[in-house]
């Protein structure tokens, strides 16, 4: 079955990139080429000038990070502790960069208290945050997460958001799959747009989601945001906004000028 | 997952498909006691053959093949063994003798006879039919309604499995990396998780049957209701027929050793 059809997509060093796209759209497909986990049938996966074809899972999973969407499809030791050195120990870090490399991510993601507790104990969301941070330990060039929001509420979204922002900032590669437009939205990132395998649209956030056409072409809603200002078309305000803070201002102004 | 590909039900139409799944689990039985009556190679030779307009009349012949191709991995150990083991525990005299030859192959292809059966079965009845026809050969519902769910869950099984799979692949897990117990130990993080969602799907499933009132009514009717057609006696008639012949074969009539065919 052919799932992905003349995509070609660069992702440069450092850029945070989301993926975005009804069910079935290629999303998942298209980022399991970045690790090698799916070698491409045609064409070619090239990681740093190398092509995927010519690495092992194993050895491009050091630079490519990838979280999958449901943390339960990871988690299998008895302590988080465990769980979150599992793969450095398969990466051969030395015993006494294990103990730093996680005693560094837990307290990244907030989960110190639980290191001694089972993964199986914990809530959903802080099952999400141990496979995230069984990830980030050895610190790969490239983190790929698959649906991040999905059953998160809405302040460990906004952790999340922030968290993820600020991985990029320190020069991280951030590559996120999700249909949450609203997230997003919030985040600002350079958006690739996928409907039927095949890439339909990319560019900047607030120029990607303003799009209702394109957006449309993806099965997906434009932001509540600039749903607001497409409707309120008619009063020549701009239609590009994304950002609520940048609404915001523009109507505050908007209420000036016409006062 | 190959051998498995072999019992997947594909939703299609034949006339194989049509027939009741009691006379074909009727039809598979009769094979499987003609299988294990004759142990010489011949008939069992025959047997394979005899199944094979069967397969091709319900148009499954890639997903047979596949499950042949599935099967052949354990039909050459099943080989090995019977002809190492009987070489050193009977008294037949030398290794190469064409007699032992022959009854490993006799052995070997008793097995591949059992599972052309079985996958044709499974090939071409549909699991609700299955249970339906469970249920109407008075097994409690509870049972029925286990089994059926049980079949119906391997391929989403599967698929998770492959999911997990990746999921620890991305976290460096080599599966071919190392001896034979590091190798059985890597599949740990496969397993654990595999049961461990599982069960919950398990539980899950319970209380969502539970919330849409199962078990309310005592008595409970079916929409589709089977019954025995033509061609569904016709399939039983040609079973009991051909049990009928193999029975007699085997107690008057002397089976020829495929030796007897061979220049000596």
């Amino acid at each position: 079955m052919e799932a992905l059809r003349g995509v070609s997509l660069t992702v440069q060093n450092g850029e945070f990139i989301a993926i975005m796209g009804q069910n079935g759209a290629g999303k998942t497909t298209l980022v399991k080429h970045f690790n090698g986990l799916l070698k491409p049938t045609k064409g070619e996966v090239l990681i740093d000038g190398v092509s995927t074809r010519e690495m092992s899972v194993a050895s491009l999973a050091r630079k490519v990070g990838f979280v999958f969407q449901n943390p339960d499809h990871q988690l299998f030791c008895e302590t988080v502790e465990e769980e979150v050195a599992y793969a450095l120990r398969n990466f051969g870090f030395k015993e006494r960069d294990i103990k730093r490399r996680v005693t560094w991510a837990l307290n990244l993601l907030g989960l110190t208290q639980y290191r001694q507790t089972s993964p199986f104990m914990l809530s959903g969301g802080e099952r999400k945050r141990v496979a995230l941070a069984s990830v980030l330990a050895w610190n790969p060039k490239v983190v790929i997460l698959d649906e991040p929001t999905i059953g998160q509420d809405y302040q460990q979204k906004e952790k999340l958001r922030q968290f993820i922002v600020q991985l990029n900032a320190q020069g991280k590669t951030v590559i996120i799959v999700t249909h949450d437009v609203e997230f997003v939205a919030e985040c600002n990132p350079r958006v690739v747009l996928m409907a039927q395998g095949k890439i339909v649209a990319e560019g900047g956030a607030k120029q990607v989601l303003t799009n209702r056409d394109l957006v449309a072409q993806a099965s997906i809603v434009p932001p509540q945001i600039t749903q607001i200002f497409l409707g309120l078309k008619d009063l020549e305000l701009p239609t590009d906004v994304i950002d609520v803070y940048e609404a915001m201002r523009v109507l505050m102004d908007f209420l000036e000028a016409s006062s | 997952m190959s051998v498995f590909d072999g019992l997947r039900f594909r939703r299609v139409s034949s006339p194989v498909h049509r027939l009741d799944p009691r006379a074909k689990f009727f039809y598979v039985c009769v094979f499987f006691v003609i299988a294990v009556l004759f142990n010489k190679l011949l008939p069992l030779i025959l047997l394979f053959f005899v199944q094979i307009p069967f397969v091709v009349l319900a148009g499954v012949q890639r997903e047979w093949v596949r499950s042949m191709r599935g099967a052949s991995l354990f039909a050459a150990f099943i080989f090995l063994f019977n002809f190492v083991f009987t070489y050193f525990y009977t008294e037949y005299p030398r290794l190469p003798s064409p007699s032992l030859l022959e009854y490993s192959l006799a052995m070997t292809l008793r097995f591949l006879v059992l599972v052309e059966s079985f996958s044709m079965f499974f090939l071409t009845t549909s699991p609700d039919h299955l249970g339906l026809a469970l249920e109407q050969s008075r097994v409690p519902y509870e049972f029925c309604f286990a089994f059926t769910t049980a079949v119906r869950f391997v391929p989403v099984l599967a698929e998770e499995a492959q999911t997990i799979m990746d999921a620890q692949k991305a976290r460096g897990l080599e599966l071919e990396r190392g001896g034979f117990m590091k190798r059985v130990r890597n599949y740990i993080p496969i397993l654990i998780p595999l049961i461990v969602s599982a069960i919950r799907r398990s539980l899950e499933l319970a209380e969502a049957m539970e919330s849409r009132a199962w078990g309310a009514s005592e008595k409970r009717t079916n929409l589709y209701v089977l019954k025995m057609k033509k061609a569904d006696y016709a399939l039983a008639l040609i079973s009991v027929l051909m049990l009928a012949l193999a029975v007699y074969a085997w107690l008057y009539l002397p089976i020829p050793s495929i030796t007897v065919f061979l220049p000596s």
